[in-house]
């Protein structure tokens, strides 16, 4: 009897000093990811002067609210988070359909030359992006689409090799026999994939959206390449053009950048249970 | 012969049969769209870079054939090939470190914790903040003059290099905050993959007498293999394009750094 409370309690004292491990690991592992982050919200809210004053001063002496009505007054922060939505959003819903459409048909439906198609699918991730940049836009030249949103936005309409990967994963594991019994019903595979497929992926397709969400609003180099004139420009662009409208604007830069940070924390926050879900029950198997 | 016994199950298979007889041509409708973007948007750039990589184009008059001139002069003359050839493959030792660290992390974070999902949300700020911004503020930590990574070790007494412009120092520069801002992925596709590791089998392990470590080698790293090996493709072909990062450091970077075409004129040669 006193034995086992005298394990119970060392068990104890071992939990103890084990969570009290993983606190101090993930606070120091915390604070080294939140420290950028912290000088990004004094840099925003700092005189000019009082930048690269030495050594870094985290709070600042006058608090400069004013930063963050200038880069809404001078800088077209909201027409690029409105151009930035209109470039990712049509594209987002298009894209992920396509993708989750090609997905269904490479997990359940048969057909000759399937699983051949699909390495070609694969094998074409491996390209990396950089060899793409200047073959592409020499094209999307020729196709008369530079300075115009249609270089960003038609090619993911035609879906993503990776996102289709992701999902087919998702949907092999959902059970045959509802499919089959919606077949027997009479449904044909689109009715299928619309009535029955789509529902059930809800968690794979959120956490694609989010990637694919947070890909393309955090894209600059896409943008950069193709688009010219400023009322074109995407919300990241703007925040670039600090560095060339006024020199080195730190403050103005940081301070946009808080702001467009606030949309995809927001989403983040909320999506975050179907992030993990839609990953874990994906049951990735190379 | 070839009439079969009607039973129950062979009318089922029938069934599925023909099922499956019209199901092909729905099966290359929904695959369709991908390739033809494939063929658009992948296929016909390479081919015509492919055109390109042996003729003199300046984008203003029409190319010019010269055979395999360029790539005479990429391999065998160009010393930034080999250099650069040598820093893709040291920049990519970021991806191992960067999965080992990942991993450690999700590992604290997969225990029953208070402010766990707090945790989550820092380490996954950088892969949502915009790549302007943290280019910038990584130029500032790590700034010779005025940054914070030397004004830390100037605590201890200790006078940092200037990290972005000193030939040993940057490549490790770029990989620490490569690192840093590639946590946030594999530390999720962790957490996922350690949640489907069925916990039935650390209790065994326990009832056999098994400590921390021989769980951790002979049941959790079988049970996340897949998502190690899909982590560590993704980020082995994500690797390369770390080339913003570069591009905005660019300037101020030492030669390994500021040749970012050079890394293009690389992919031309080799890969194609």
């Amino acid at each position: 009897m006193s034995s086992t409370t005298a394990v119970k309690r060392t068990t104890n004292a071992a939990e103890i000093l084990n969570k009290a491990v993983v606190y101090v690991l993930l606070t120091i592992g915390g604070l080294f990811m939140a420290i950028p982050f912290l000088w990004m919200l004094s840099t925003s809210l700092k005189d000019k002067g009082a930048v690269f004053s030495y050594p870094p001063q985290w709070i600042p002496e006058d608090i400069m609210w004013e930063n963050y009505r200038t880069i809404f007054e001078d800088a077209h922060m909201i027409r690029g988070f409105f151009n930035t939505m209109m470039i990712i959003l049509p594209t987002i819903i298009i894209g992920l359909f396509v993708c989750a459409l090609a997905a269904y048909a490479f997990a359940k439906l048969r057909f000759p030359g399937r699983d051949r198609l699909f390495m070609v699918l694969v094998v074409s991730l491996m390209i990396p992006g950089a060899v793409m940049m200047i073959p592409a836009f020499i094209m999307f030249k020729n196709f008369g689409w530079t300075d115009s949103w249609k270089p960003l936005m038609i090619p993911g309409m035609f879906g993503a090799p990776m996102v289709i990967f992701f999902l087919r994963q998702f949907i092999k594991q959902l059970p045959d026999e509802l499919e089959d019994a919606a077949k027997i019903d009479g449904l044909n595979p689109l009715g299928v994939f619309l009535k029955i497929i789509l529902p059930l992926s809800k968690p794979a397709l959120i956490t694609q959206a989010i990637l694919t969400y947070n890909a393309g609003y955090n894209d600059y180099l896409g943008p950069l390449i193709y688009l010219n004139s400023p009322e074109k420009y995407t919300l990241q662009m703007e925040l670039a053009s600090f560095t060339s409208y006024y020199v080195s604007e730190w403050t103005l830069i940081m301070a946009g950048s808080v702001v467009a940070l606030i949309p995809t924390l927001v989403l983040f926050a909320f999506a975050q249970r179907y992030f993990i879900e839609g990953i874990a029950l994906t049951g990735i198997k190379g | 012969m070839n009439a079969k016994p009607l039973t129950a199950s062979g009318a089922r298979t029938a069934k599925k049969k023909s099922l499956y007889a019209s199901e092909k041509w729905w099966g290359y409708l929904f695959v369709a769209p991908p390739f033809i973007g494939l063929t658009v948007f992948l296929l016909y750039p390479l081919l015509t870079s492919l055109y390109y990589s042996f003729t003199i184009f300046d984008f203003s008059s029409p190319p010019q054939f010269v055979g395999t001139e360029n790539y005479k002069r990429a391999l065998f003359e160009d010393p930034l090939v080999w250099k650069t050839l040598w820093n893709t493959f040291y920049a990519a030792l970021g991806v191992p470190i960067g999965m080992a660290v990942s991993l450690l992390i999700a590992i604290l974070l997969n225990q029953n914790l208070k402010g766990k999902n707090l945790f989550r949300m820092l380490f996954f700020l950088p892969t949502i903040c915009s790549i302007v911004a943290m280019t910038l503020i990584w130029q500032w930590i790590f700034n010779s003059d005025y940054g914070l990574l030397n004004y830390f070790l100037s605590l201890v007494g200790i006078e940092g290099p200037a990290w972005l412009t000193d030939e040993t120092w940057a490549m490790p520069a770029m990989i620490f905050q490569g690192v840093w801002g590639g946590l946030g992925i594999s530390i999720i596709m962790y957490l996922a993959a350690l949640s489907n590791v069925p916990t039935s089998l650390y209790e065994a392990a326990t009832m056999d007498g098994a400590g921390g470590w021989k769980k951790f080698v002979h049941i959790t790293v079988p049970g996340i293999s897949p998502i190690t090996f899909f982590i560590l493709v993704t980020s082995l072909i994500a690797a390369p394009p770390g080339l913003p990062a570069l591009r905005a450091h660019d300037g101020r970077g030492p030669e390994l750094l500021d040749d970012d075409d050079c890394v293009l004129s690389l992919y031309y040669g080799i890969r194609i």
